[in-house]
């Protein structure tokens, strides 16, 4: 009955779990298949890791010398093309001098976005914020005010231009496409209708044609005399075209909310809005997350097709730094291998954010 | 007839073309009344209950609800909702908003009643149902019982005159049933009209004032308890009561 209790002394772990060797063991040679896949890889990587290094560093030329590149030609790469043409391809057609411009606006919305992502900051002071963001950046970017000297929108190009096409279609097509994707399933004929054409329409043609559309078929259509800015119809044309994509995943996510829910709503005498926006929405949209991001990622990328019209965005600005350059346009690798690098590091950056919203949404769903 | 608070008169309907779910369905509930209704799955007991607040349109008949006629007009619908609470088999709470948020949208959204208000009538009925140290939760994170004693304080907020309950029971673990069937008892004996469809036997023969069976779109018997449960009339909920009570 009155036994004593024996406590029984701690022991270490008979094999060791934590630490690098472990790690290794068991996520590289856990077995003969790991194990062979490692050795291969390792030995992939020591084959080409010397030649690369050589090309990209040692055999480099980095300083903006044309003759010390066209020695190093085939034995090592010529980044002097991006110390040489970086603020081409970075602001492309924009006036020099006026430079500074276009690098405060962009540096101006990097930050705004990347402070819009932060939770803590999701309150409705962030919206009159991004009032005044853009209108620094149009300020900045177009003059005209506070002694600015105007600088006509055709001359926008490079980074700065890339960042807003995308920002503000994606701005301007989330909450688009949220309607259309309502409008699709909505019991009105006429509205059910003009939303499915409207995306088959979309869905149907490149996105090339619809930019070529907006740039040179509209003005056709136009009353004499009347014009709108190419970059706006450029502008409204990718939203008009990622809306209808995005459309079709929020209509997915809409199905998948069960129709319990809406019934619920319903018993609860919610309206038919106040259901969308405090019951289906927030569902639906959470469980589109990754492909709605995967989605803002293609357009990013997309809007390297507005060269189509003569606008120069990051990769357009690069054709035009190099394409007439005699001197300099054998380095268009290391140009694109540069441009390459910023198109990552955004993309990579949407990815991971993505992650971690996706993160977010479900800890408030299940825990 | 005064005191009917809901009246299905010559009710017809059909699933699409063929299938006549509810059959010239005649039915008066008093004001106060709690009814069971039970019957084998097809026959539907679920649709007559998911007409009382709309939730199913009909095709033949009358169907009035606390002197409302509901008929297409979006003011009626609106109008019988406001005093008509609902519990689902599924509960169907709201997995991304908390116990209390679940508690409190309808209130505040609807009723217009300000968020403070609206928490401490939430929190009242969360007492009712035993479950107010759960409110911060989420709803998945609760058990099956738990969140049916959530979907039921959830209807309470909006201070029904008539409950429905359909199926409240039957997604539940054995276990969990007393729970959920202790506050509806609880709730039978505050004087709202309850319409109820569940197989709980015990509960019918221990609260309702009338126990309906169906079968194939018809009431086909109707009773209080004991006459129901000792003396039934047809073959059909003879043999239908030999199943259920069998064992």
């Amino acid at each position: 009955m009155a036994d004593t209790f024996q406590p029984i002394a701690a022991r270490p772990a008979p094999v060791a779990t934590e630490g690098l060797v472990p790690w290794i063991r068991r996520n590289l040679f856990n077995d003969w298949k790991s194990a062979l896949t490692t050795v291969l890889l390792i030995g992939l990587a020591l084959y080409v890791l010397p030649g690369l290094s050589q090309w990209g560093l040692f055999s480099a030329v980095f300083g903006a010398n044309a003759e010390a590149c066209q020695a190093a030609r085939g034995t090592g790469a010529c980044w002097g093309v991006v110390t040489e043409k970086w603020r081409v391809i970075i602001f492309g057609r924009y006036p020099f001098e006026q430079q500074w411009r276009p690098e405060v606006a962009t540096v101006l919305m990097v930050a705004a976005l990347m402070l819009s992502c932060v939770r803590w900051f999701w309150k409705p002071w962030l919206a009159l914020m991004w009032v005044a963001v853009l209108a620094v950046f149009f300020a900045l970017m177009g003059g005209g005010v506070l002694g600015l000297e105007p600088v006509r929108t055709d001359l926008w190009g490079g980074l700065p231009l890339t960042v807003m096409l995308a920002t503000l279609s994606i701005f301007l097509a989330f909450p688009l496409s949220i309607l259309v994707a309502l409008g699709r399933r909505s019991n009105l004929p006429a509205i059910r209708t003009a939303c499915i054409v409207y995306i088959e329409l979309i869905r149907g043609v490149p996105l090339i044609s619809v930019l070529f559309m907006a740039s040179f078929m509209f003005p056709l259509f136009m009353p004499q005399g009347t014009t709108i800015d190419v970059l706006l119809r450029v502008l409204i044309g990718i939203t008009l075209f990622a809306a209808a994509y995005m459309a079709e995943i929020v209509r997915g996510g809409l199905q998948a909310v069960p129709k319990g829910q809406l019934e619920a709503a319903a018993t609860l005498g919610l309206s038919y809005w106040q259901t969308q926006r405090k019951i289906v929405l927030p569902q639906a949209l959470a469980m589109v997350v990754p492909s709605m991001m995967n989605n803002f990622i293609s357009i990013f990328k997309d809007t390297s097709l507005v060269t189509i019209v003569s606008l120069y965005e990051l990769t357009g600005a690069l054709g035009l730094a190099l394409n007439s350059d005699v001197e300099w346009r054998p380095f268009k690798i290391e140009a694109y291998l540069f441009i390459t690098a910023i198109y990552f590091a955004f993309c990579f950056a949407m990815s991971r954010y993505s992650l971690w919203v996706e993160k977010q949404v479900s800890v408030s769903r299940t825990r | 007839m005064s005191d009917a608070i809901v009246t299905f008169e010559k009710v017809n309907k059909w699933y699409g073309n063929s299938f006549h779910v509810l059959r010239d369905i005649d039915l008066s509930v008093r004001r106060g009344e709690r009814i069971v209704i039970c019957g084998p799955s097809g026959s539907g007991k679920s649709t007559l209950i998911r007409c009382v607040n709309a939730l199913e349109e009909y095709q033949e008949g009358r169907i009035t609800v606390d002197g409302t006629e509901l008929t297409d007009d979006v003011k009626a619908v609106e109008a019988v909702r406001k005093q008509v609470g609902m519990v689902f088999q599924q509960f169907n709470l709201f997995p991304h908003l908390t116990v209390l948020e679940n508690l409190t949208l309808a209130p505040m959204w609807v009723g217009h009643v300000p968020k403070a208000e609206a928490e401490v009538r939430a929190m009242q009925q969360l007492q009712r149902v035993r479950i107010a140290e759960q409110a911060k939760k989420f709803p998945l994170q609760l058990s099956g019982g738990q969140q049916q004693r959530v979907a039921i304080a959830r209807a309470l907020c909006l201070t029904p005159k008539i409950m429905l309950f359909d199926e409240p029971t039957s997604a539940l673990d054995p276990e969990m049933i007393k729970e959920v069937l202790d506050v509806m008892i609880e709730l039978a004996g505050q004087g709202i009209t309850m319409l109820c469809v569940t197989h709980e036997m015990g509960f019918a023969k221990a609260v309702a004032d009338r126990v309906i069976f169906m079968d194939q779109g018809q009431i086909v018997e109707q009773n209080a308890p004991h006459e129901f449960f000792e003396n039934p009339q047809s073959d059909r909920t003879k043999d239908f009561l030999s199943k259920i009570l069998g064992h």
